[in-house]
Formats: structure tokens, sequence, C-alpha cells
């Protein structure tokens, strides 16, 4: 049997994302050089999020100009012991990432290789001067030596639970393509 | 997907897989590092029994910008011309591990036998065999197909299929793995397909095809084409004579000149010029329509290399393909599969 919690509901997912946005202006003292890339799949629609939270909190910015989305699939290190995975499109801001402060978004951080990937597949497309890394979800167990610069929720899990970060943008409730949309994020413990 | 051994028995979904997946290596040809590190430490090997330029390239770029190692081998120079059999071929080939064989045959059907035997335990990907199928030729022809239809209708390419659009098959179809991969591919993609051609030129059961048959060039042209698709006359391949001389076979069945400007006297303003190449100009297409803006063989040529990174990284990537030199216990799959940690599912991939 699997339990599930909700541990964040719709409200909370965006305190948590304002907070986060008004926490990467605060770090970058302001918003110049600015670019945050997602992370296909749920890290793209929180990236656009962010991004137009950044845009009403500084009216300089253009949400959409800053904003883009990076696949790491073929960067992973476990593509051989995975079901294959097709790609996702990368598209970058037209400014590009050279010189500029990305901030990697991304829905769950867990053992830090999808962020290992990440880091890899920056390098091949430019030199950005810093990289940092936002995540809604933060829920342990890391492998690598890699931490979030800011975090929706610390969120101290069992390894053998799994967390599911559901957004309008890719999820509705019974999972149909044109379900009912929903935003939540929930932990499924088998019992 | 185990292997890509012919386009008739590809299914609807994978066929769009190998699309949406290539128009993402697309992609990367633009950047500033053209390589991905997805195959790195795999071994592909380019096994070509019939002379090649532009497959075994692509094929060779292909695998290398995905950072797999390539070993080309070809018939000529090596112990095949001593009597090597296939079977011999191939068993070398698994001995040095192999994890993919891209094979050009004579015989039809070589693939075939490669993939359903226990000779090799590698991914088979086939480059064109005998008169039989060359499933990457289709797909690349498919993909330029895709991008064009999908950029007149303003949707983007990626999940779209060819419904409605109308493909014209002209020449050597007898002698072409191109025009039956072609017929295969386009009919589970929605397209209507016309193969024209000198009755001499065509297969037996040609009528059971799923696509219609036309003896005039100028006829099928005037119903109105979006996409025409000139093949090579495959003058190694023909052991009689077929027309009488290349200056008719030209005149009826070349893309000339004339035939260009009629495109445009048609309205026909969108329809675009394919030739899986090598071109013989003068012969099956002149070389103003060759190099008119419609020719996409260049366009194809480059979407080569994506669709071939793409049934590469289809093929090699994923868990039922471990490397060739270590195969995975029965005990070992299933203690990783018990594994919490490594079970985690796409949606949840942190």
């Amino acid at each position: 049997m699997v339990l599930t919690r909700v541990v964040l509901n719709q409200a909370d997912i965006d305190r948590a994302l304002t907070r986060i946005a008004h926490e990467i202006l605060e770090a970058n003292k302001g918003s110049q050089d600015l670019v945050l890339l997602g992370i296909p799949r749920r890290g793209y629609p929180l990236a656009v999020r962010l991004a137009a939270k950044i845009a009403a909190a500084d009216p300089t910015v253009d949400a959409a100009a800053i904003v883009g989305q990076l696949d790491v699939t073929m960067f992973r290190d476990d593509l051989s012991h995975q079901p294959t995975r097709p790609p996702y499109p990368t598209q970058l801001p037209r400014t590009g990432i050279d010189n500029k402060v990305v901030v990697l978004i991304d829905d769950v951080l867990y053992s830090g290789r999808t962020i290992r990937a990440a880091l890899d597949a920056i390098i091949d497309l430019g030199r950005p001067r810093i990289v940092r890394l936002a995540v809604l979800i933060d829920r342990g167990h890391r492998e690598l030596p890699i931490r979030a610069d800011h975090v929706g929720k610390n969120l101290p899990t069992s390894s053998s639970e799994k967390v599911r970060v559901r957004l309008e943008e890719t999820d509705s409730v019974d999972g149909a393509p044109d379900g009912v949309r929903i935003n939540e994020v929930v932990i499924e413990a088998t019992a | 997907m185990r292997h890509l051994l012919s386009t008739e028995d590809l299914s609807l979904h994978n066929a769009i897989r190998i699309l949406d997946t290539a128009e993402e290596m697309a992609a990367v040809g633009e950047r500033e590092v053209k390589k991905l590190p997805a195959l790195r430490g795999r071994t592909v090997v380019n096994l070509f029994f019939e002379d090649s330029t532009r497959t075994r390239i692509s094929f060779e770029a292909a695998a290398k910008r995905l950072s797999a190692d390539v070993i080309n081998f070809a018939a000529k120079g090596s112990s095949v011309s001593k009597g090597e059999s296939l079977k011999d071929t191939a068993q070398t080939l698994a001995a040095m591990g192999a994890d993919a064989v891209v094979i050009r045959h004579w015989a039809s059907g070589a693939p075939h036998r490669l993939a359903a035997t226990d000779w090799i335990d590698a991914a088979i990907i086939n480059a064109g065999d005998g008169t039989h199928e060359h499933p990457t030729q289709a797909l690349l022809d498919a993909f330029t197909m895709r991008r064009h239809w999908s950029k007149l209708a303003g949707t983007p390419s990626a999940g779209a299929d060819l419904k409605g659009m109308r493909v014209a098959i002209a020449g050597d179809v007898l002698h072409s793995r191109v025009a039956r991969s072609n017929v295969w591919l386009l009919r589970t993609l929605g397209a209507e397909v016309t193969l024209v051609a000198p009755p001499t030129l065509l297969p037996i059961g040609v009528d059971k095809w799923p696509c219609a048959v036309s003896f005039d060039l100028d006829e099928t042209l005037a119903q109105g084409v979006d996409a025409m698709m000139m093949l090579r006359v495959q003058g190694e391949r023909m052991n009689a004579s077929f027309f009488p001389t290349t200056r008719e076979y030209s005149r009826r069945w070349g893309f000339d000149d004339n035939r260009l400007r009629a495109l445009d006297s048609l309205g026909l303003k969108d329809t675009i010029i394919m030739h899986p190449g090598p071109m013989n100009r003068g012969l099956e297409i002149s070389a103003a329509a060759a190099d008119s803006p419609r020719s996409t063989v260049l366009a194809q040529v480059r979407n080569g290399v994506s669709i071939r990174m793409a049934a590469l990284y289809l093929l090699l990537s994923g868990e039922n393909r471990e490397p060739a030199a270590a195969p995975v216990s029965a005990s070992a799959a299933a203690s990783h599969a018990a594994n919490p940690n490594l079970t985690y599912s796409h949606q949840e991939s942190h």
C-alpha cells in the first residue's frame, strides 16, 4: 500500500517561490546579468514562475528574456542503467550565458547527480561568471559534493520514500493530459 | 527498440521518437562544442561491404558527436577479400567488444541475419542491404519533409507526422532500397506516396505496395506534389538494358529545367526537390534543379547526421544495453532492481 502525504500545497509552493525570487535578487545585488535555466521537466515551469516573480519585483526585467531550458539527458551518468530517455530541447535566452550569472532551477535535489550533469552541460554551452542552484525541495541523501544556494523547503526523507512534485504546467490530478491541473508536493511511502 | 533493420516494421511511435530525438540532436551541430558525452566508452563498428561515402561518413560523424569510439571496416583490403564469411567477421567484431554494428551489405537481409543469430550481441543498424532497405536514409528524408511540412503549417515539428503530404518518388525504383524504405515509412507517417518510373524499373509486386504508381512524371506533377524525390540511376546494378538511351531517360523521367519551370507555372511554389545522393547531374536531375532553392540535397546530408545520432543514442543507451564486454548476470540485475536508491522513474529524476 502506498501512503501519500501532501507536504506543500499550491499556496505553500507560491510563497516558497516568492521568497526564492527575492533571495536570488538579493544574492545578485539586483537583476543585472541574471539568467534562469530550468531543468526539464519540472524545473522549467518553476524557472518561468521565478522569472515572472523577479520581473514583478524589478520592473526593468523582461521575464521572457532571462529564462531558458537546459536539458541534461545526454550528460547523465546513469544512461546505461535506466530506460532510454528521449532528450528535451535546450533553449538559451538570446543573450547567451557567457559572463552571466546563471541560476539552475530544478524541482527536487536528491543525489545531486542531475546537477553534476547540468554543470557539464553548461560548460559545453558557454562560460557563465557564476552558477548558482535553486530548488523547490531539498530531500537530502546527497551522493556528490553539491548543495543548493536557494531552497524552497528542506524535507528530511527516507530513501525508500518518493517525493513527487506536481505542477499545473506539467501535471493533472489523474495524470491525463487534459485533466484538472494541480500544484502540490507529496511524499509517497510504501507501508 | 534493439535493432534498426527496416522501416517496414517500424511503429509510428518509434518513428516519431527517432524524428523527435533527431530534432534535439540537430541543435548540437549548431553549438560551440559539437559533442555530447552520451555514448562515452561505447564502440560503434562501421561494417561496409559496399562502397559508400556519405552514409559511412555520416555514421562516423554521428558516433563521434556522441563520443563513441568508431572502427571503420571496409571489405576491400580486409580478410573478406581472402574469403572470410559474414559469421566469422561478426564473431571477430563481437570478440573485440563492439556495442553497435552499422552494416552495409550487397546481400538483402544480411543485417537481419546478424540480428537474428547469436554471432554477435550488439545493436545492428542497417545502412543499406542489397535492394531491400535503407532505413536511416528514409528517416532523414522524412525528417527533412517534416521540417518543411511543419514550417508551411506554422506548427512545431516535434511530435508531428506527415498527414496529407503528397510525395512523388521518381526513377530507378527497381534497384532502390531508398524507395522501399521511404514507401513503408511515409505510409506509417501518413503521407501519400506516388512512385513514378518506367515499367522496366519497377519491381514485381509493386501493385501490392501501399502507394500509387504512375508512368508519367508530367502528369504526376500536374496533379500536385509537395515533395519530389529523384532516385539515382544505379548503373552499377544494371546487368541489362532497362531504357534505350540516357538521353531518353533524362527527357522522360529526369527532373530537367523544363520541369523545374513547370513547378512555377503549376503554382507549386512550396514543392521541394529531394535526392538521396550521389547525383548523376544531367541524368535524373538537372544541375539547375539540384542547385535551386527548392533543392534539399544538402539539408538531407546535414539531417542525416542528426538522424543517425538519434538512432545510435536510442539503441545504445538504456538499461537493456549493457556494454557487450561485460554482460550483467541475472542476479546482479535483480539486486540492482531491488535497490530503491537506483530505481527512480523518469518523472522523478533528481
